[in-house]
């Protein structure tokens, strides 16, 4: 992590919200809430961070876009919006997909093969995924709260 | 004893093991679970990193369908569905306009709903010494590392459980099963959670680090409430394992397996034979 929480908070605190938005710890950040947790003042440190990637992310600044968490994020979110819940198989062809026509990196694009097999023999893979009966109403909750990823 | 039931999609996709696991073992104890129709994604990490709208409105419909479905509780066994159902339900009861706005937004009413419930708070409703007269096989032999991770004790304002440094319930019911849990530094450090598809590298370090600690102090297997946290320490185990350059073969176990074992399931009745480190055998 390049910018610590602490550090982050800091930078708001200063109003220096652009390096607080181009540091590269908002997208490190895996929202264990540690921070939040002990922070002795109670300043809500993973609110700030989501708070962060959302405004980085609604900017449609490059460097978000690229971040394969945001990908992965945003593949997950289109899926909910079709299915009404997550289809693992089409979540992992789509982020996968979209990773490669970015970066055309083959050795990604097969890291986790081998997964497959291995899931499968286990009964642990599901090919058609589950969906709700009412998708329409999904998608309009998806369409009310825009402005986020879609 | 009967709860309403919100799986999640982890529990209904390549978490399907922990399913098993916990209505079998439940059945066993007597306690029934009935699924909510029609329940929803909760929105998980992408949501609320990405879109703090949805990180409600997906939520709230869930808890606005189990109560129009009668439900008074609601077992949430995944904790990050259930950090964020709690989240919802405080959001809106603290906001009667946000309130408004989100039964809106959902197309149902938005009031509350159920009381959401983690799994160890069904164990304690069964109550520990309900739960040790049940036992019929002590697991005098194991020596887990109760690994709680993030969600089921942070944030400790909106989950309201055990203690967020120190937590103890698991430990507390695997003593019941006649388990001898070890005393360890990282239950409830990050495993990476989310990141197990978009950075691999940062699951291997932090859950590394979590396999190196359990086994340093003695632990022979992990106990864990949480499906994505059995995915980083489980599924991912042989490529820490390349990784660390350390050799753990620590078998990952969930709670309802432990309790399962102890009542005298077996490990392919509980599914846990699907596990990737599987006790007594090279994965």
């Amino acid at each position: 992590m390049d910018t610590p929480p602490t550090r982050l908070i800091r930078l708001l605190q200063l109003g220096d919200t652009e390096t607080a938005l181009r540091a590269d710890s908002i997208w490190k950040c895996v929202s264990c809430q540690t921070c939040s947790t002990r922070c002795p003042k109670s300043v809500d440190c993973a609110a700030v961070m989501d708070a962060l990637r959302q405004l980085a992310f609604q900017r449609g600044s490059a460097a978000a876009a690229e971040r394969r968490t945001v990908v992965f994020q945003k593949a997950f979110l289109n899926n909910i919006r079709r299915n009404g819940r997550l289809n693992e198989i089409e979540l992992i062809a789509a982020f996968k997909g979209e990773v490669f026509f970015r970066g055309r990196s083959v050795p990604f694009l097969f890291e986790d093969a081998g997964l497959a097999g291995q899931l499968q023999k286990r009964r642990k893979l599901h090919l058609r995924g589950e969906k709700v009966r009412d998708r329409g109403v999904v998608q309009r909750i998806f369409e009310r709260a825009a402005g986020g990823a879609q | 004893m009967n709860f309403g039931y919100y799986p999640g999609c982890a529990l209904h996709g390549s978490s399907n093991d922990y399913e098993q696991s916990l209505r079998v073992c439940l059945t066993a104890l007597g306690v029934g679970l009935k699924e909510i129709d029609e329940w929803v994604c909760c929105g998980a990490t992408a949501a609320h990193s990405l879109n703090h709208k949805l990180a409600v409105a997906l939520p709230a419909r869930n808890l606005a369908l189990a109560h129009a479905q009668g439900f008074a509780e609601m077992l949430a066994p995944c904790p990050m569905c259930s950090m964020q159902l709690l989240r919802a339900q405080q959001a809106v009861e603290h906001d009667p306009q946000l309130r408004t706005e989100i039964s809106s937004m959902v197309e149902a009413k938005v009031d509350g709903g159920p009381r959401v419930l983690n799994l160890i708070q069904i164990f304690d409703r069964i109550g520990l010494d309900a739960l040790k007269a049940a036992v019929q096989q002590p697991l005098k032999d194991l020596k887990p590392a109760c690994y709680y991770g993030c969600l089921l004790v942070r944030p400790p304002t909106v989950v309201e459980f055990d203690d967020a440094e120190q937590p103890q319930s698991m430990e507390a019911v695997m003593m019941a099963l006649g388990a001898k849990p070890v005393a360890w530094n990282y239950k409830t450090e990050c495993c990476g959670a989310g990141m197990t598809m978009a950075s691999p590298e940062t699951v291997l370090e932090l859950s590394g680090r979590i396999l190196a600690n359990a086994a340093a102090h003695g632990a022979n297997c992990l106990v864990v409430a949480c499906p994505m946290c059995h995915v980083n320490l489980d599924m991912r185990q042989a490529a820490i394992e390349e990784h660390t350059g350390k050799k753990f073969g620590l078998p990952v176990y969930y709670l309802t397996d432990a309790v399962g074992m102890a009542l005298g399931l077996s490990t392919r009745e509980l599914g846990a034979d699907r596990h990737f480190v599987v006790a007594g055998k090279e994965a």
